[in-house]
Parts: C-alpha cells; structure tokens; sequence
C-alpha cells in the first residue's frame, strides 16, 4: 500500500514536470499549428539564465520572474527573426530550422555553461510542504504550480482581449485580420507566452533532474505523448494527459511488480514502462484522434 | 613550404654529419605509417555533440597535453600531431571517422576513443588493419583479450572486476544482506552487474530486487520506490551521474537507509555527491583509483600540484571540479609514456609491445599504491581499486589498495 501511494505520487510529480512542457509545446501550436522540437532546449535554455541571475545574487523568485520575462523576449525575437522569413516556407522547411534551433541552444549551453551537471535549489520549504514518505515538498510544489499556470492561461485566453484576439489570430488570420487584429505580432506573442511557460517548466524540473544542457531531451518525449493523448490543441488536455502519462508509467511498473510477487512470473516491469505507456497512447489515439479533450476540428470541403 | 638554400645546405650537412657521427641510431630507426623523424600522428575521436558531450572535455584535454609536450620539444624529438574528431558519441560515425584517420591520415595509432558503444564497432576493424587502438576511455571488460584481439587495449579498471570487489566487501561486511540493485539498462550496466554475480557466487541469492532504468528515463523515482519495498538493506547504485544522484536523493526522501554502495563511474564529489545532497551521501561506499580533483586531501601532493599548474598554463579557465581533466591527463600520460619507450622505433608493433610492458609504473594523479602492470597476456593496465566511503565533504579511503591483478 505504501509502494502504492508513493508511486502515484512520484507519477504525478514527473506527470507535472510533462504537463508543464506539454502546455509549452501547446501554446505554440495553438497559434502558430507547428510543433516545435526545440521546444525543450529552449527552456533548458531559460532555465540556465535564472541560474546565472541566482549566481550573480537574485533571490530564487527575483531570478524565476526576471528568466520568464527574458525568455518571453527571446521567444518573440526568434519568431520575428528566424521565422518571420519562413512564413510561406514548406513545413518540412520549418521543421529542419526547429530541429536546428534545438542543436544550437544544445551546444551554445553547453559551450557557456559546460556540460557538468549542476545542482538547482528548490524554492518550497522542506520543514512545512509535502506528505512525509510519500510526495516530497518539491513534487507537490511543481504540481501546483502546474495547476496555477494552467488557471492563469486560461483566465488570460477566455477573458482578457489580448487573449482573446490570439485566439482569433490562430483560428482564423483573415477575419482576425479584417477586425483589426495584428496578426503577425500575434503570433510573435504566442511564442514569448510559450517560451515563458517553457521556462517555467525548466526552472521547475531541474530541481528534479539536475540542470545540465540535456536535461530536457528525456522529457520531450513524454511531453509529447502528453500533448497528443490529452489533445494538442487544449491546453487543459494537455494538462491532464501529463498527469495521465505520468502515473500511467509508474502503475506500469508497480503492477508489474505485483504480478512479478504474487506469481513469480516476470511479465512487464521497468523496461517496459515507457513502452507500455505509449502503447496505450497509440490505443487512445486509434480510438480518439483528437485526443481525449481534443476539440474535433470540422473543415468543410 | 619553401626550401631556401641555406635550410637545404644546412639540412643536409646535419644529415651527412649525423650520418658519420652515429651510423648506429640510423639503422636502429624504423617507421610504421604515420611516424616519421619530425612527427607522430596519434588519431582520437570524441564527443564533441551530442548527448554524451560532458565527455567532450577529455578530447581537450588530451589536446592541451600535446599542445604541452610539442612546446617542450615533443616526443623523442619529434612532435605529437595530435587528430580529434568528434564521433558525436555515435557508432555509426566513429567507423566513418575511423577510416579517415587509419587510411587516408594514415596515424600511427588511435589514442583513448570513447565509449562502450563505439569502440565495440571499430574493435574487428582496427585488429584486421593491425593498427593500435591504445587505452580506450570504456571500463568494459571486452578490451583486455590481447589473445583475441592484439591491438586493443583499455586503460581504466574494468566495471566487471570492480563489481566483483563490492560484492566480496558487501559479503564480508554487512550482516545478513538483502541488496537491492539498480542498473542502467545497456552494456555498461551488464557489465557491472555480471561482475557482481561473480563476485557473490552462490549467495546470488541475496540479491532481493534488481530493477533496471533506460538513460532516457527522466529519473529513476519509481524504481528507487520498488527497491525500498523489497526491504533491501543494501543498495548497489549501477547509474551514469545524473541518475545516481537521483536516487540517492529518493531514497533519503521516502527514508530508505541501505548501505550504499556506488560504482566509480558517478563517484564524483562535483557532479553526484553535492547535487544528491551532502547530507545524502554519507556513509556511500565506493570504488577509486583516481584522485578526484574536489577531494581536498590532494591539494598538497606533488602530482595534483603539478596538474593544478599544468591546468592554468595550457586549459586557463575550464572547470578544475571536472573529473574528466583528471582523467584525460593521466590517461595522455601514459600514452606519452608508452611513445618516449618505443625510441626510434615507432612501428605498430613496437607501440603494442611497449604498451603491453609496463611493471609497476606510477603514473601521475592515480592513487598511492595504485600502479599501472601490463604484459603480453594482461592488457589491463589498472586493474587496482581503493575502497572509499563518503564522508564530510569528500572521500575517505580506507583498507588496502585491492587488486584483481593476475585473476
């Protein structure tokens, strides 16, 4: 029972760390319709600059605000920079440079700030927070602060203009267009918001995984099933498909644990995990396309 | 290059006095493809990209030691071309790169290529073309068949005697043990875990729970979760850095309190101990034969000074904290050492011959008593650990250098 407890939680603190980076990669597909590979590195990225702040001798909050809002900007130049340009390019063309950003935020990490792991703090208080033996202060800090940015994306796209004429942007450019809606500029936001959201991920998963150039690269993938099984165009969905994605994974293991005990037949275990999950992600997406909170998206022909 | 007439006169009439003056040296002098009377061609490759980056520093290091022995005159008189090419960390590569440098740089020898992975695929490649491939930076065991494989040899303690070691201490020491074992799930982790086996013989049946983990696993939460369960009271961590510090870190979080037992891979103050949690990592026990250059109980040995120094002068601003500084000098050491022996006969042959000849000889930065032994049957050139346990902020070592030496 206490394996129990403990695995749900550990699943739910990873399943957090996948819903931060689900949402990120969601933001940008929701205005933009691309997925973006450098995703990851980016907030990998970010997260490496509020850690230089801390060195230089920001508290850890002055550090998290001042790192989302550089990331914010950097997330707007690369749009207006890189993909500005591309705006009438092939998606595999877009694709290469997404894959292209992800090495060079890789290596030019790496290049100022080697490839060492380092240790980051952990803003919760260790005495006050968390279930003791079962969900450390840190987990139950990340998935709160998942919900939170959750609530404030969609405070921010149901009911403020600025959201609203996102949305719009995203959903239809030429009527957004016709209403006064600056769409270009729109797009460069969606991707600072997501860049920002991005950030926050990073900052809270290196407690977790340690701050190195590749933390992310593990994450990614989960990041993705999360996205597609929660449905890439909710950010809500995604939300839940971490969660999802995350237990999922550990009662992979647990159960075959249990199994493994009670028969003494080894069937599914760790090296299975991830494998089993996904297979079932597959299963949700034969059945659910859209995935499971996914809006079904009608285009008349 | 333009001769000029005085070069040329000059050339030559140094050429027809040595020719007089010791007739002797000439004809001992011998050459396979890539050495000559100016230079030596030493190939390496590395990962410079890609996920294994962190190792990319050795490459360097390597580099800055040659760039050092070239300024103060080389080899034997001749300098070191040293050619580094990044594999990426990718096998596929390292055969492309590999062809490169033994047929169309033609180098002498390859020199610490890294990793598992890919020096398994130019292992058959280099021993058909019969061209060294000296002091790979792997602990598998597979690089010591000098019956097998004549022309590879490896450098550092093999994971498999070293997991032998910790089984025989585990027996000796921990009363009534039921262990729990957590493993990468690859060769590395194989490797480790074969020796382990070994080394319990017929009490493998202590071991109570053995979980595995893919590198690509995010962390290792749940699987330190299922070895507590077991009632393990003793763990054997078999994880590269990043996941070894993860789950120490868990297992102090949900109160597990086994003995710990780490492998000599993520033995690092710098990047596994403080990032786990000084308060963590007391007590863990683990394998060394390098002087970790966060250890404070080195600064004041002649080596680790003469490394401190050397590290200002040729690699001014790269991270001291960085084991694998340590690692690449030492290990460029002995390939320095191995080239002055071979003379002026700098023929494949005589390079494995000098490299398979070594008795009792101390290399800089490995632990006191700790000595490099080759033989033509043994190309193992360390195969002696020192146990050490955790403690304050650095590693105690205690009881005797052990050795597999001759097993």
């Amino acid at each position: 029972m206490e394996q129990f407890l403990q695995q749900i939680a550990s699943g739910l603190a990873n399943g957090a760390i996948y819903a931060c980076v689900a949402l990120a990669l969601v933001m940008i597909y929701v205005s933009t319709d691309h997925i973006n590979f450098a995703q990851g590195e980016m907030a990998m990225f970010s997260t490496y600059i509020s850690w230089q702040l801390m060195t230089w001798g920001l508290s850890f909050w002055a550090a998290f605000v001042l790192a989302v809002a550089i990331s914010f900007l950097m997330g707007v130049l690369i749009e207006r920079l890189i993909l500005r340009p591309l705006h009438n390019a092939p998606v595999l063309s877009i694709i290469v440079v997404f894959i292209g950003l992800l090495a060079i935020f890789n290596s030019v990490a790496g290049a100022i700030w080697s490839y060492l792991i380092k240790e980051y703090p952990s803003p919760f208080p260790k005495s006050s927070f968390g279930i003791a033996g079962v969900i450390g202060p840190h987990q139950l800090g990340v998935v709160m602060v998942t919900l939170i940015v959750l609530g404030l994306l969609f405070i921010f796209f149901r009911y403020t203009p600025l959201g609203l004429a996102m949305r719009a942007a995203a959903q239809n450019p030429q009527m957004a267009r016709l209403v006064g809606v600056r769409v270009d500029w729109m797009l460069a936001l969606g991707w600072g918001l997501a860049a920002s959201v991005g950030a926050v991920a990073g900052i809270m998963v290196a407690h977790i995984v340690y701050l190195d150039p590749n933390m992310m690269a593990g994450i990614l993938l989960y990041a993705f099933a999360s996205a597609l099984v929660g449905g890439i165009s909710n950010p809500a969905g995604a939300v839940a498909g971490g969660f999802i994605v995350g237990i999922l994974e550990n009662m992979v293991a647990y159960a075959g644990n249990q199994i493994e005990k009670a028969t003494g037949v080894y069937i599914i275990g760790n090296g299975e995990k991830l494998t089993v999950a996904l297979i079932i992600v597959i299963f949700v997406l034969t059945v659910k396309p859209a995935g499971l909170f996914g809006r079904v998206v009608v285009k008349r022909v | 290059m333009r001769t000029n007439r005085r070069g040329f006169v000059g050339g030559a009439s140094a050429l027809a006095m040595m020719s007089v003056a010791a007739p002797a040296v000439r004809a001992q002098k011998k050459y396979s493809d890539g050495a000559s009377d100016t230079e030596i061609k030493v190939g390496h490759t590395g990962p410079y990209s890609g996920p294994a980056s962190s190792y990319g520093q050795i490459g360097k290091t390597l580099e800055a030691y040659w760039k050092g022995v070239n300024d103060a005159g080389g080899v034997n008189g001749r300098k070191i071309k040293f050619l580094t090419l990044d594999d990426g960390y990718n096998p596929a590569k390292i055969v492309e790169l590999t062809r490169q440098l033994v047929e169309q740089e033609k180098v002498l020898c390859l020199f610490n290529t890294l990793g598992t992975a890919n020096n398994t695929a130019i292992h058959k490649y280099m021993n058909q073309k019969k061209v060294p491939q000296l002091y790979v930076a792997t602990g598998a065991s597979k690089w010591g068949k000098p019956k097998e494989f004549p022309w590879t040899m490896g450098f550092q303690p093999d994971y498999h005697t070293e997991g032998v070691i910790y089984a025989k201490h585990i027996l000796a020491n921990v009363k009534d043990p039921k262990i729990g074992v957590l493993m990468q799930n690859d060769d590395y982790g194989k490797d480790y875990w074969d020796g382990f086996k070994e080394g319990l013989g017929k009490d493998s049946g202590k071991v109570v729970k053995h979980v595995t983990f893919e590198v690509t696993d995010p962390t290792v939460d749940s699987q330190v979760i299922q070895l507590k369960d077991s009632g393990a009271n003793v763990f054997f961590n078999i994880a590269t850095p990043k996941a070894a510090a993860q789950a120490i870190r868990k297992a102090a979080d949900i109160g597990w309190k086994p003995v710990q037992y780490l492998n000599n891979v993520s033995a690092s103050v710098g990047s596994v101990m403080k990032p786990a949690g000084l308060d963590n990592s007391q007590g863990i026990i683990t394998a060394q034969y390098l002087k970790d250059p966060t250890d404070k109980q080195w600064e004041n040995t002649d080596d680790f000074k003469a490394w401190v120094a050397w590290m200002d002068k040729w690699m001014p601003g790269s991270n001291k904290a960085d084991a694998n500084h340590v690692f690449g000098f030492a290990v460029a050491s002995l390939m320095h050492e191995t080239l002055k022996k071979c003379g002026d006969e700098l023929t494949r042959e005589n390079v494995m011959r000098q490299a398979a000849n070594f008795q009792k000889y101390k290399l800089p930065l490995l632990l006191p008593g700790i000595t490099i032994n080759t033989s033509p049957s043994d190309y193992y050139p360390i195969q002696s650990v020192q146990l050490a346990r955790f403690k304050g902020e650095t590693w105690d070592l205690f009881g005797d250098v052990m050795s597999a030496e001759g097993s």
